[in-house]
């Protein structure tokens, strides 16, 4: 992927920010929609980038959301400067959260963000490193 | 596909062009260009918020005349269960009915009776899938058409029943033919309908070829009439034969009331709506087996074309439904011996995607670049004067060809200021 992206959007998440919190997979799912992308397409996008939002909300300080369109691909990717993740394949399963008590009683954090991001994604990417933060790539191919 | 049809439309002379409208419409539908109000068609999906918040009643309804009677050998009224919340001191819903056929109807049939039925069709449509749901209603048809235009993917989710009017406008007529002996095509049959999207459901349905209803006449239109001949009535001659749960419909958590279903959920408000649904779309909503979804805030007694406050409305419906026997007096299955399955939607509901940036989509993301491009220029305001209903929407139009970044008053003012400078500067050069 050297050439230039066809597009490209940004949006800075903040740790914590509940009642931000979706707005950019909004914002993505209504770009998608405007492209005239098929529908399939968008609901997965959306998907991805909801739980991707909302993994930085719950567990990062800060980071940033960031949907490119490539010809062929579509790429997510969501960086974090949070606690990272200590052991990955555990957070890959089902049902398996470290979010707090807290907001799991507000009904997230119920452990199903990394793997329906997985569900959803064609190729992905875990790199994280602890007590600094997580990277999430994403792809996702156009036919 | 077929060109929308909608009951929503404009009245050029009434119309101001003030932005009230484009600012209130949920789906981003309206633009006011050379100083009127126009809506893009792809988009609208007749929910009646504009009527609602133009203050030179300038949206206009497209309903029938009750003189469209005249074209019928014999005429039906289907009253809206929503019509029985809008006169004070009712003793009983059956003195509406008596008062639709003293104004010329030859026959009534309520909405609330097929109310029961379908309450009784959804009920078992549910039992019958696999899947947990959530499943929606697909009664409401702005909620209909906004998932049709939205929520593409929510499609499958929408319980394939038919609408309470539908029903009783495929009864009513069959009833009329039989006692008649005429043709069904001489039977008018009228939906008193409380809002503009049933309206579009009669002449534009989903999943059907044609509707069993001949067209609709609003509730403002008729309620003067009814008003007049209510006065002083105590006792109804004509039986009202729906259950309370049954008329409940016409009111938010009426259905979900009806269907007793446990792990349920009512959301009413076109703008709450499309934020559940957009949860949904994403996930969020999980334990939910059925949900109900009404586009005007309080249900049907919201709706654009009733008469009376919605909450005020919304509580003459409960006094009066639980005055109704609680336990519906006609059975789905019975009606189904006789008449076949009337209760199920049998084609399929399409998306209706509105028009993408470009029919290419390396153009549209050529286009959407653009459009991220302009509205980083613009102010950011959202102030509405340029015709658009935020700073984004004018970057889309401006995209799209139908709009200009001058058209930005904000824009036009620095570049006036920015010309008005460069020429004193000129002229303090010479």
């Amino acid at each position: 992927m050297s050439s230039k992206p066809l597009l490209e959007m940004r949006f800075p998440i903040q740790g914590n920010d509940f009642m931000q919190a979706g707005e950019a997979a909004s914002k993505i799912k209504r770009a998608l929609q405007q492209i005239g992308m098929e529908s399939g397409l968008v609901r997965r996008v959306s998907i991805i980038s909801y739980e991707a939002e909302m993994n930085i909300v719950i567990h990062a300080y800060h980071g940033e959301l960031i949907l490119t369109i490539w010809p062929g691909k579509i790429q997510i990717v969501a960086t974090d400067v949070g606690p990272g993740i200590a052991d990955v394949d555990l957070a890959m399963q089902v049902g398996y959260s470290t979010a707090p008590e807290s907001v799991r009683q507000m009904g997230f954090g119920a452990g199903m963000g990394l793997p329906n991001i997985q569900k959803c994604a064609d190729e992905m990417q875990v790199e994280t490193k602890v007590g600094e933060g997580t990277r999430i790539l994403v792809k996702i191919n156009l036919r | 596909m077929a060109p929308f049809f909608h009951s929503v439309r404009l009245d050029a002379d009434k119309c101001k062009g003030c932005t009230n409208c484009i600012k209130h419409c949920p789906t981003e539908a309206i633009r006011v260009r050379n100083g009127k109000a126009y809506i893009l068609e792809d988009r609208c999906v007749d929910c009646g918020v504009c009527i609602r918040a133009c203050p030179n009643h300038a949206k206009i309804v497209h309903t029938d005349p009750l003189r469209r009677c005249d074209e019928f050998a014999y005429n039906i009224a289907l009253p809206a269960p929503a019509l029985f919340g809008q006169f004070a001191n009712l003793a009983e819903p059956g003195i509406v009915l008596d008062a639709l056929l003293e104004l010329g109807f030859d026959d009534v049939f309520e909405v609330s009776l097929a109310a029961d039925l379908v309450t009784q069709a959804m009920r078992r449509f549910i039992e019958q899938q696999e899947k947990n749901g959530p499943w929606i209603s697909a009664s409401c048809p702005a909620v209909v058409r906004l998932i049709q235009v939205r929520f593409p993917e929510l499609i499958p989710n929408l319980i394939a029943v038919e609408s309470p009017m539908e029903v009783a406008g495929a009864l009513a007529r069959q009833r009329a033919a039989r006692l008649t002996g005429l043709s069904p095509t001489e039977i008018g049959v009228w939906f008193i309908t409380p809002c503009p999207a049933k309206v579009t459901a009669i002449h534009q349905p989903e999943g059907t070829a044609a509707s069993s209803v001949t067209g609709a006449i609003a509730v403002s239109q008729i309620y003067g009439d009814i008003l007049k001949l209510l006065a002083g009535k105590e006792g109804a001659q004509r039986e009202f034969r729906a259950s309370g749960p049954g008329l409940g419909w016409g009111r938010a958590g009426g259905e979900n009331m009806a269907l007793g279903i446990a792990d349920h959920l009512a959301v009413d408000g076109i703008h709450n709506v499309i934020s559940l649904l957009e949860e949904l779309e994403v996930g969020r909503v999980q334990d939910i087996k059925f949900l109900e979804c009404q586009a005007c805030t309080g249900g049907c007694v919201g709706g654009a074309l009733t008469v009376e406050n919605p909450f005020i409305a919304r509580v003459r419906l409960r006094k009066l439904a639980t005055q109704l026997p609680q336990v519906p007096r006609v059975s789905m299955e019975e009606v189904q011996v006789q008449l076949g399955d009337i209760f199920s939607i049998k084609g399929s509901i399409s998306p209706r995607p509105m028009t993408p940036l470009a029919a290419n989509l390396l153009v549209a993301i050529e286009k959407m670049e653009r459009l991220e491009i302009i509205e980083k220029c613009l102010p950011g305001l959202d102030c509405g004067a340029c015709g658009a209903p935020n700073c984004r929407a004018l970057a889309e139009d401006i995209v799209r060809g139908i709009a200009r970044e001058r058209d930005c008053v904000i824009k036009m003012r620095e570049e006036l200021l920015a010309h008005g400078n460069s020429n004193s500067k000129q002229k303090g050069a010479e």
